[in-house]
């Protein structure tokens, strides 16, 4: 019976308050996301031009290529550019974001030391246009904004990726949240199943809880060595009230929003998701349904800054990382 | 909408589908079971004839239920002539009537036989005795001779009769026999000398049946009564086997002409006949040419459409399979659907040609989509370009097959080619971007859904279920509505989330 070990079973997973992909697509996504919304959330040039309107602040846009035509303008877009990012606007799941950390002589290096040279790029941006990276293969455009400057607290946890945080924004309170950080396994890239480390975080102060990689509990940083217990987002309250502003900006009920935290800007949303994923909730070691419930239960039309301080209140929790209970300071 | 609606909805979905179910069951016995195959004859009567120019009237005796045998449809084809069908009790006969006719006519008349060991013949009435036409001399005394010396040697009609006619076709054939066959042709001579010696029988008509056979002739038999009257059997009147036939048809048991052809000259009737193998149950609903309302299936259409929705109403099952194991399991394939049209490929090639045939394709075909990536092209030129390579790398292994004697694996070009294609665009895309590991999830979620939707859709039963009964489909529908609604857990979520319930959180 060995295989069974690896298996548990549906009634303490519900004790646990997980919810399962199914409960996720009917009960939440499919009651609260309203279909006609997606488009602004799905397109993230929509995004980020409502972001502004809305004075979320955003990493700055180089440019956008919308024809194959202006594929051979970008090497002349990107002069004067070190670090930039280039991504689909209708991408899902991180794919084809193309990273470029420096500019060398002609070189674009990615983070993890590869070269690239500009047909390279061109290439990529092709394959972008083209709809190659888009949801259901639709033409595309690619949307080219310049690198963040993460913050130099954060430095130490990540590797060669920019770590980024998703907050679970329901009815616009942040009700969970967790920041992953990118590994040599995961490419630089910041996805959970491509072997980033997920780190669950304290929604009263944005300290560490627990963490995982490929779903199972780690305590430091697989590349870096460096211990995980230490680590705090700072400009916590900030980060969650952008994240809760969000729920205004898009009228999305269940909505993940993927923030970074930039030297000189601080937060900043770099892309929301009208269909979040649940790993989060392996990062946290506790189920949404607890709290996903109790939001249910509390009155529409509370601001922002009210739902931030009830979020905090009520799903404060302790460190698993820690030995001594009392280390993370939990405030109200 | 309302759950209240929804629970209303699926549940009209149910009764329908079960009340039409059950009443196509209940109504027209079709069985809920494939059952066993039965075999049916298709037989097409010619007959052909110069009119001369005046009213023709043309009368052809038509088989009815006998023993091994049982009409399921029949047809005409006459332009311009009316038609009827005539029974009485010495059998049944068509009637094609026109006012004017000139040159070369044809006519057609085509019967389903099927052949059914149940069926029984209907009580035959034995003809009345004839008034013999008594023989010329020196015929009188060869006939009385004969008739005596069977007679002497048996003991009931039936033997009287074998022995008359071994006496005349076998080797006792005698001087007597010789002598008046040389007056008439063997069968009228025996039923004629059975007259005689005051013996019920009549010459009657029969095809035998053979697959594929054209042109042929109807034989003659002769039929003896016995001494009741009541009961009969078979001769042949050439070798004297008693009984009938298996594969013998009995076209005209009247002891009337087959075919009578009135203003017209040179009148012929030829046969054609083939034979094939149909479920039980199809042969049973071809009693049922009328379809009304609640009858409504696809069974009124015809047989080249029918063919066609068999494999069109299987599609759902293929679908339903797909919902189960994504929403109840949480399989990963690699497009929603795809796994349903490979389904459907492997039900052309069998399970193990398509595995390898699949495998193979998608093998060389993400070799070459690999060297295509350096290319740099645009994507629709790139997925074009993929799917001519798909095209040559089938048509390459089907020779290849066809050379090396492997009939099987000419069956590959039954592959849905452009979703081959998308197929090995996605997992080369994949791979780039996640990895062998994901194409190897992915790709082999989608092959375990096929070849497990193939199961499903390949299973006899569950052939004959949707192909018979058309309310299965409603019934299907409820099925996933009420799946599209469920909020329980995956099977493997129990695996994913397993970690969360192993540490207990401290409070």
């Amino acid at each position: 019976m060995s295989w069974l070990k690896n298996w548990t079973w549906p009634s303490r997973l519900r004790d646990k308050g997980i919810i399962g992909m199914n409960r996720r697509n009917i009960r939440y996504i499919g009651r609260y996301n309203k279909r006609r919304l997606y488009p602004l959330v799905d397109d993230k040039l929509k995004t980020k031009l409502l972001a502004q309107q809305y004075g979320i602040t955003t990493p700055e846009l180089i440019g956008t290529v919308t024809t194959q035509f202006g594929v051979k303008h970008i090497g002349a877009m990107l002069i004067g550019h070190n670090g930039f990012v280039i991504k689909p606007a209708k991408g899902s799941g991180g794919k084809g974001i193309l990273v470029v950390d420096k500019v060398v002589d002609n070189a674009f290096i990615k983070p993890s030391g590869l070269q690239l040279s500009i047909t390279d790029v061109e290439r990529h941006v092709s394959n972008i246009l083209s709809g190659l990276y888009s949801l259901g293969g639709s033409p595309d455009v690619a949307v080219i904004e310049t690198l963040i400057n993460f913050d130099e607290s954060l430095m130490d946890y990540t590797y060669e990726g920019v770590p980024d945080i998703r907050v679970i924004v329901f009815k616009g309170y942040p009700v969970m949240a967790m920041m992953r950080l990118s590994t040599a396994a995961s490419d630089g890239k910041a996805n959970l199943h491509q072997g980033a480390v997920g780190v669950g975080l304290n929604i009263a102060t944005g300290a560490a809880l627990r963490a995982v990689q490929f779903d199972r509990p780690c305590f430091s940083h697989p590349d870096t060595g460096h211990d995980l217990a230490s680590l705090v987002v700072p400009q916590w309250e900030t980060l969650l009230n952008l994240a809760a502003g969000c729920y205004e900006m898009t009228g999305l009920g269940y909505l993940g929003t993927d923030m970074v935290l930039d030297r000189q800007h601080g937060p900043m949303l770099l892309e929301l998701n009208a269909r979040p994923g649940l790993a989060i909730q392996m990062t946290n070691g506790e189920g949404l349904r607890r709290r996903l419930d109790l939001i249910e239960r509390q009155p529409d039309g509370v601001p922002a800054k009210q739902r931030v301080a009830f979020a905090q209140h009520h799903f404060a929790r302790q460190s698993e990382l820690v030995e001594t209970p009392d280390a993370s300071p939990v405030s109200a | 909408m309302s759950r209240l609606m929804f629970y209303i909805i699926v549940g009209l979905l149910l009764v329908v589908g079960i009340a039409t179910s059950v009443h196509r069951h209940v109504q027209f016995e079709i069985p809920w079971l494939p059952g066993e195959q039965r075999q049916v004859w298709e037989i097409e009567a010619g007959i052909n004839f110069v009119a001369q120019g005046g009213p023709v009237q043309v009368d052809m005796a038509l088989p009815s239920h006998q023993a091994g045998f049982r009409v399921l449809t029949e047809n005409t084809a006459s332009s311009g002539y009316g038609l009827a069908y005539q029974s009485d009790e010495l059998g049944r006969t068509a009637q094609w009537t026109i006012r004017e006719a000139t040159g070369s006519q044809q006519l057609y008349y085509s019967v389903q036989m099927l052949v059914s060991q149940d069926a029984r013949t209907p009580v035959q009435a034995p003809p009345e005795t004839p008034v013999t036409t008594p023989w010329e001399s020196p015929y009188d005394t060869a006939a009385s001779q004969l008739i005596e010396q069977a007679w002497a040697r048996s003991a009931s009609n039936v033997t009287f009769a074998r022995e008359l006619i071994r006496d005349i076709n076998g080797e006792r054939q005698s001087e007597n026999a010789r002598l008046l066959l040389s007056q008439e042709d063997p069968s009228p001579l025996v039923v004629r000398l059975l007259n005689q010696a005051g013996v019920l029988a009549r010459e009657v008509s029969g095809l035998l049946l053979e697959d594929g056979r054209r042109r042929q002739t109807l034989s003659s038999w002769i039929q003896v009564f016995d001494e009741s009257g009541e009961e009969w059997s078979i001769f042949n009147p050439l070798t004297g086997e008693q009984g009938k036939p298996d594969n013998l048809l009995l076209w005209e048991t009247g002891g009337r002409a087959v075919l009578e052809v009135q203003g017209g000259t040179n009148s012929r009737v030829t046969f054609s006949m083939m034979t094939h193998n149909q479920p039980a149950s199809a042969a049973v609903r071809n009693h049922y040419s009328e379809d009304t309302l609640l009858n409504f299936s696809i069974h009124s259409l015809p047989l080249e459409e029918q063919a066609l929705f068999q494999t069109i109403l299987l599609i759902p099952i293929g679908a339903l399979m797909v919902v189960l194991l994504r929403v109840l399991v949480g399989i990963k394939t690699s497009g929603t659907f795809m796994p349903v049209l490979i389904a459907l490929a492997f039900i052309q090639t069998t399970l193990p040609t398509g595995l390898i045939g699949f495998l193979l394709i998608v093998a060389v075909g993400l070799i070459i989509r690999n060297y295509l990536s350096y290319l740099n092209l645009l994507l629709v030129a790139r997925v074009s370009a993929v799917i001519i390579t798909v095209i040559a790398i089938i048509a390459l292994f089907t020779v290849l097959a066809y050379r090396m004697g492997l009939s099987a694996g000419l069956t590959i070009t039954f592959f849905p080619m452009i979703i081959l294609a998308w197929t090995i665009e996605r997992m080369s895309i994949l791979w780039e971007e996640e990895g062998p590991k994901q194409v190897l999830i992915q790709g082999g979620g989608s092959l375990i859904t096929a070849v497990l939707a193939y199961l499903a859709m390949n299973n006899p039963w569950v052939r004959h279920i949707t192909f018979n009964f058309l309310g299965v489909q409603l019934i299907l529908m409820a099925f996933i509505l009420l799946l599209g609604n469920y909020t329980g857990y995956r099977l493997l979520e129990l695996r994913r989330f397993k970690p969360i319930t192993d540490d207990e959180k401290p409070s």
